[in-house]
């Protein structure tokens, strides 16, 4: 029987308050395309960074034939033959194809002049095996998405690879992309090479892996046959935990409309997005990266502007130009990143919170700090935010305190909408349960809510309805009765329900 | 086409077509508001215009591959300075005293390692401080003229040898001896970004400098080598001028750095790095020498000249950010 | 939360430690020449960087703002010229609020370019500089500026007055500093000043208008410009037309020596005032050891590039860069 590749035996890695790899062991075998499953935080980025250097395991260790290998970082991982596609490219665009690939490893002749023979040569070669449309000299600047990805796949060949990994590789590609995408897998395992495949796209796993394995948790799972198997079963493998967070019942009246997005389309980024918001419910969007929730939320806020469609606040029609004008129209934003959007780390806890309302608390021509200080003291205690003082810089809270001086910044200015991008996202369980009690008692108390976010737990839990979204575009909307884990999942990975829409 | 293509070409056409426009300007406008007979386009005002373009030039090629880095140096005009001071200087001192004309190469040498020298200590704080290189060059840009001063007093530096002023005088098919240095600088300096390992690293460094330090580059040394290279490259332009002219003030050189950039940013060199090259920084050169000889052939002087000099660097600044919209993608903050 | 860390001890250290060199310095100095700490030198010091002094002001909500401005110098020979010809030409009364029209228009025109139109501010500045030097040699005729009746005039009550028995110029120093202090500190302008330096992003976020923020930091700064212009040209009666050139690398100097860092975000009008100060005494103390004034430039390298890898070295906790 054949060496696997790779083995990763007992894997555990924890970082401060969380585990996120506990006891994970996985194989690839030479010449098979191993998909790797798992809901987002169920680990498998972090046990890619492991696989890859970036992390270093805290136990467990990982083979390669039979012996242990350490992987000391990026560099060493790639010398013993394991390539990383990486979901951001990371190349330079003023450089030819050639010079990318082979980027820190140009062939030399006398006086450092480069060989540029030999360079075309060996690129060459690589760009034939790979049957690309472009050549050695072309810019990589010029070329499409699916052309610069190929680009990286190429620098992975420089090396004779043993295991190739791609991390959701067809976000940005087109179905004729896509295939020639599969080729060259096909192409990379008739070579022997072991492909570990990331992705929540059922469609792509069910064509061209050979088995599957999948986390929850940070916890193995276990490993199936993609031609034994069927979405179901790996949906189950993937979901099928005792939910101990209720389904969302709820008890109160809804008001009217407080917003109403119709038929708003922004590029590429999102396509004929339709849905409203009333007061005293929580409305979730739920998907993978890319499938365009932020950017709709950033449309929302004046942060980027629609190329169609109508945005109704309270009925009217309204044209939203900035961030200061959505303000003005009560529309709050808690950003998907909350260090670089939603706080100035450098500064204290009240004045992060006071900020949008800075011109409005005034004493004469000065800020009225009295008024400022009962702002934060009210909000810390409604959200139990820890911190000695108000004086505490805000970037030395923990990151649960941090989300929740950016909830409370918004909330003090009683939003007719409130947008929720990521509400725990990289929070302590603690913290998470408390923001999710919360959200759910703004809607009680008649807030009209829109939460994004990427863990289905929380969006199961505070939504009474879901908007499910894939690739720029709503697949299904959901009330909290129809929606079960299964028929969410398969929405968010573009697979259409049997019945007409 | 990506939005930035269109752009790409329109700019590295770009610079060629406003000299043409300036030939053709100053021209036309020299013939009614010009004080001299001659015409604007001679054959010997454009030889005179390539002569006088080597100071800058030669320093604007060392600049475009600092930027091209993605780091920048504001202290060109001091090490101008020094390096001239040295050059004047050392011939007059008695250890040299037995050589004769043989002096000559060896002041040259001095002067060069010294601008050498000079280049590689920014660079060097630049890689192992940490601090941004336009502060430590700041920094520098204040500190070397202290040693100007120290070195000169207020007084200027003079020493005439007269057969470094005939060879500097010189002319070689046609061209004056400066004309020549500009040419080979401007060669070797597109070699070593086109066609070294060196010079492609450099790119890639200002570029994505991420993907350059994950691909094993060592961007610490790079930098190094790069302001070494400007250093150097600032001595010889003091070299080559110094030769003929025999005589350095104290605050000479000073805005040179401006009039560098302003070349190099014309000539098609990003600010942040990642694009530019020799050939369209000697385009850059020209055009403002070109822009200065015009100005005084239409009878404008230096002050006027300061400003337009100025307010052409902001209007390619502005320029370039209007070619660069990206559109839809772009996030309004 | 009771111990420090080592960033936070390497930061504290990192900042006083240019207090304690400060402190070294003058009672080295004052061993080397008791005549540095009579009062008649220190206020003499005082007297003679209020001036420079009254440009650090202005440049200190620049750079909180994440900006830089290498255009002061120059603006200010404007200013002092321009103030000195109008003065003979319309009377005094007339000439200042004129210049400082002009000034506060050059001004605008960087805060739109930098502000509006998002453009480097290094670079904007940097070609400033050289157009503003150009306007004043244009206006100036390159000739220097002389007012004709020297005696007659209450002009000089700016730069060579006394009023409650401190010299003006250190009065409008003070004053100066003191209101700009408590818009920066105490007022919603403020706030927002240091919102946009600290992480512009999340200013723009939570609704603060970062174009006009930015754009009014350097009105501010044309402001204090032209007061130290009016400040100078009253205190000679007469000027050269470069008589600000250098002065925006000793200004960014005493702001980066005052602790403001200049990547934005933080820094005080109290703390710039500290490093003016420091700066001066500085500077005096080397000329009364008889040293040059060139060896302040090198001195002022020095700590410069000191003053700001300290700072960067306490803020990622290692002395040494990492780059390779």
């Amino acid at each position: 029987m054949t060496d696997p590749v790779l083995r990763l035996e007992g894997i555990v890695k924890t970082f401060p308050g969380v585990r996120a790899l506990d006891g994970v062991s996985f194989s690839v075998m030479p010449g098979e395309v191993h998909a790797l499953m798992g809901e987002n935080g169920a680990g498998k980025s972090t046990l890619m960074k492991v696989l890859g250097g970036i992390h270093q395991p805290d136990g467990g260790a990982i083979y390669m034939g039979n012996d242990v290998v350490v992987m000391a970082g990026p560099l060493e991982a790639k010398a013993k033959g394991i390539v990383f596609i990486h979901q951001e490219l990371s190349l330079a665009e003023e450089l030819s194809v050639a010079e990318n690939i082979y980027l820190g490893e140009l062939p030399r002749k006398s006086f450092g002049r480069v060989d540029w023979s030999t360079l075309a040569e060996k690129t060459n070669t690589i760009l034939k095996k790979l049957n690309v449309g472009f050549d050695a000299t072309t810019l990589v600047g010029d070329l499409s998405i699916a052309n610069q990805q190929m680009v990286e796949i190429a620098r992975a060949l420089t090396v004779d690879a043993r295991a190739v990994i791609f991390d959701e590789p067809t976000a940005s590609l087109t179905d004729a992309e896509k295939s020639v995408l599969f080729d060259v897998i096909a192409d990379l395992k008739a070579d022997g090479v072991g492909i570990i495949y990331i992705s929540h796209r059922m469609e792509e796993i069910f064509k061209i892996t050979d088995r599957i394995s999948v986390l929850r948790d940070g916890q193995y799972q276990g490993t199936v046959d993609t031609a034994a198997s069927n979405e179901e079963s790996v949906t189950q493998m993937m979901i099928g935990r005792k939910l101990d967070l209720s389904r969302t019942v709820s008890d109160h009246e809804l008001g009217e409309v407080a917003l109403e997005v119709r038929g708003l389309s922004c590029g590429d980024l999102y396509t004929d997005i339709s849905f409203e918001v009333r007061r005293g419910e929580v409305v979730g969007f739920y998907g993978l990266v890319g499938a365009g929730r932020t950017e709709i939320a950033e449309t929302l806020f004046g942060l980027r502007d629609p190329s169609a469609g109508k945005i109704l606040l309270n009925g009217e029609e309204v044209r939203i130009s900035s961030p200061a004008d959505a303000i003005a129209r009560g529309i709050s934003l808690v950003p998907e990143d909350r260090k670089g959007q939603g706080l100035v780390l450098g500064m204290n806890c009240r004045d992060n919170m006071t900020l949008p309302q800075i011109d409005d608390l005034k004493a004469g021509p000065f800020v009225a700090e009295g008024a400022e200080i009962a702002i934060f003291d009210q909000y810390r205690d409604r959200l139990d935010i820890r911190t000695p003082s108000w004086k505490q810089q805000v970037g030395n809270l923990s990151g649960g305190n941090q989300q929740k001086i950016v909830i409370g910044k918004w909330l003090s200015m009683h939003p007719n909408v409130l947008i929720v991008d990521e509400p725990t996202r990289g929070i302590d369980v603690g913290s998470k349960s408390e923001i999710h009690k919360l959200l759910r008692e703004l809607a009680a108390q008649g807030y009209a809510v829109m939460v994004i976010s990427s863990e289905m737990p929380e969006v199961l839990h505070v939504s009474d309805r879901i908007v499910a979204m894939y690739s720029g575009q709503i697949m299904r909307t959901f009330t909290s009765d129809e929606v079960t884990e299964e028929n969410l999942i398969q929405a968010i990975s573009g697979i259409t329900p049997g019945q007409a829409a | 086409m990506k939005p930035g293509k269109m752009s790409k070409m329109l700019k590295s056409g770009a610079i060629w077509g406003f000299i043409v426009l300036e030939l053709v300007f100053f021209s036309v406008a020299g013939e009614f508001l010009s004080l001299s007979d001659k015409a604007f386009m001679d054959w010997e005002n454009m030889l005179l215009l390539l002569k006088q373009s080597a100071p800058i030039g030669i320093i604007a090629m060392g600049m475009t591959i600092v930027m091209v880095n993605g780091n920048i140096d504001l202290s060109v005009g001091a090490t101008f300075a020094i390096a001239a001071i040295v050059l004047l200087d050392s011939m007059t001192w008695p250890i040299f005293a037995g050589l004769g004309d043989w002096v000559i190469p060896v002041a040259w040498l001095l002067a060069l390692t010294v601008g050498t020298v000079l280049g590689a200590i920014n660079g060097f704080i630049v890689w192992k401080t940490g601090v941004d290189a336009f502060i430590v060059t700041l920094g520098s840009m204040l500190g070397y003229r202290g040693i100007v001063f120290m070195l000169n007093g207020e007084q200027p530096t003079s020493h005439l040898n007269w057969t470094l002023v005939d060879f500097a005088e010189a002319e070689f098919l046609g061209l004056a001896t400066a004309s020549w240095f500009l040419l080979a600088v401007t060669i070797v300096i597109w070699f070593l970004m086109a066609k070294t390992v060196h010079g492609r690293n450099v790119y890639a460094i200002g570029d994505n400098r991420e993907a350059a330090v994950n691909a094993g580059i060592r961007v610490g040394p790079h930098i190094m080598i790069n302001f070494a290279i400007i250093g150097f490259l600032a001595a010889l332009s003091a070299v080559v001028f110094y030769s003929e002219s025999g005589s350095v003030n104290p605050n000479d050189g000073q805005l040179y750095e401006l009039w560098v950039i302003t070349a190099v940013v014309l000539g098609g060199t990003k600010i942040t790095g990642g694009a530019g090259n020799a050939i369209g920084t000697f385009g850059g050169v020209l055009a403002i020498q070109l822009l200065r000889k015009g100005l005084g052939h239409i009878g404008a002087d230096t002050s006027t000249v300061n400003l337009v000099i100025g307010l052409i660097l902001i209007a390619v600044l502005i320029l370039d950010r209007q070619l660069n919209v990206k559109g839809k993608e772009e996030l309004k903050v | 939360m009771a111990t420090l860390t080592k960033h936070q001890i390497g930061s504290v250290l990192a900042k006083q430690g240019i207090l304690i060199a400060f402190v070294a310095f003058m009672i080295a100095f004052t061993i080397a020449n008791p005549k540095f700490l009579t009062p008649d030198n220190v206020l003499s010091v005082v007297r003679s960087s209020a001036i420079l002094g009254v440009m650090a002001l202005g440049v200190t909500f620049v750079v909180i703002s994440g900006n830089l401005d290498l255009s002061v110098g120059s603006m200010m020979s404007f200013s002092t010229i321009v103030v000195l010809d109008l003065h003979d030409k319309i009377g005094p009364a007339m000439a200042i609020p004129a210049m400082f029209a002009m000034t506060l228009a050059l001004g605008a025109l960087i805060g739109f370019l930098v502000g509006y139109l998002k453009l480097n501010s290094l670079i904007v500045t940097l070609g400033m500089l050289s157009a503003i030097h150009g306007l004043t040699l244009t206006y100036s005729g390159g000739k220097n500026m002389d007012i004709a009746d020297k005696e007659g005039t209450w002009f000089s009550v700016f730069g060579q007055g006394t009023a409650l028995g401190i010299p003006v110029p250190i009065l409008i120093f003070l004053a100066l500093a003191a209101f700009l202090g408590l818009v920066l500190a105490k007022t919603g302008f403020g706030r927002k000043i240091y919102a946009v330096g600290g992480n512009g992003t999340a200013a723009t976020f939570s609704g603060i208008r970062r174009a006009r923020t930015v754009f009014l930091c350097y009105i501010m700064s044309a402001g204090c410009v032209a007061t130290a212009g009016l400040m100078q040209a009253s205190r000679s009666l007469g000027s050269q037309n470069t008589v600000g050139q250098g002065l925006e690398l000793e200004v960014l100097a005493a702001v980066i020596l005052g602790g403001a860092s200049l990547l934005g975000g933080s820094g005080t009008v109290f703390k710039t005032v500290i490093g003016v100060l420091i700066l001066g005494f500085i500077q005096n103390g080397l000329l009364i050891m008889g040293l040059q004034f060139y060896v302040q430039f090198v001195v002022t390298w020095v700590i410069i590039i000191l003053a700001v890898w300290l700072d960067i070295a306490a803020k990622r906790g290692k002395l040494l860069s990492p780059i390779a």
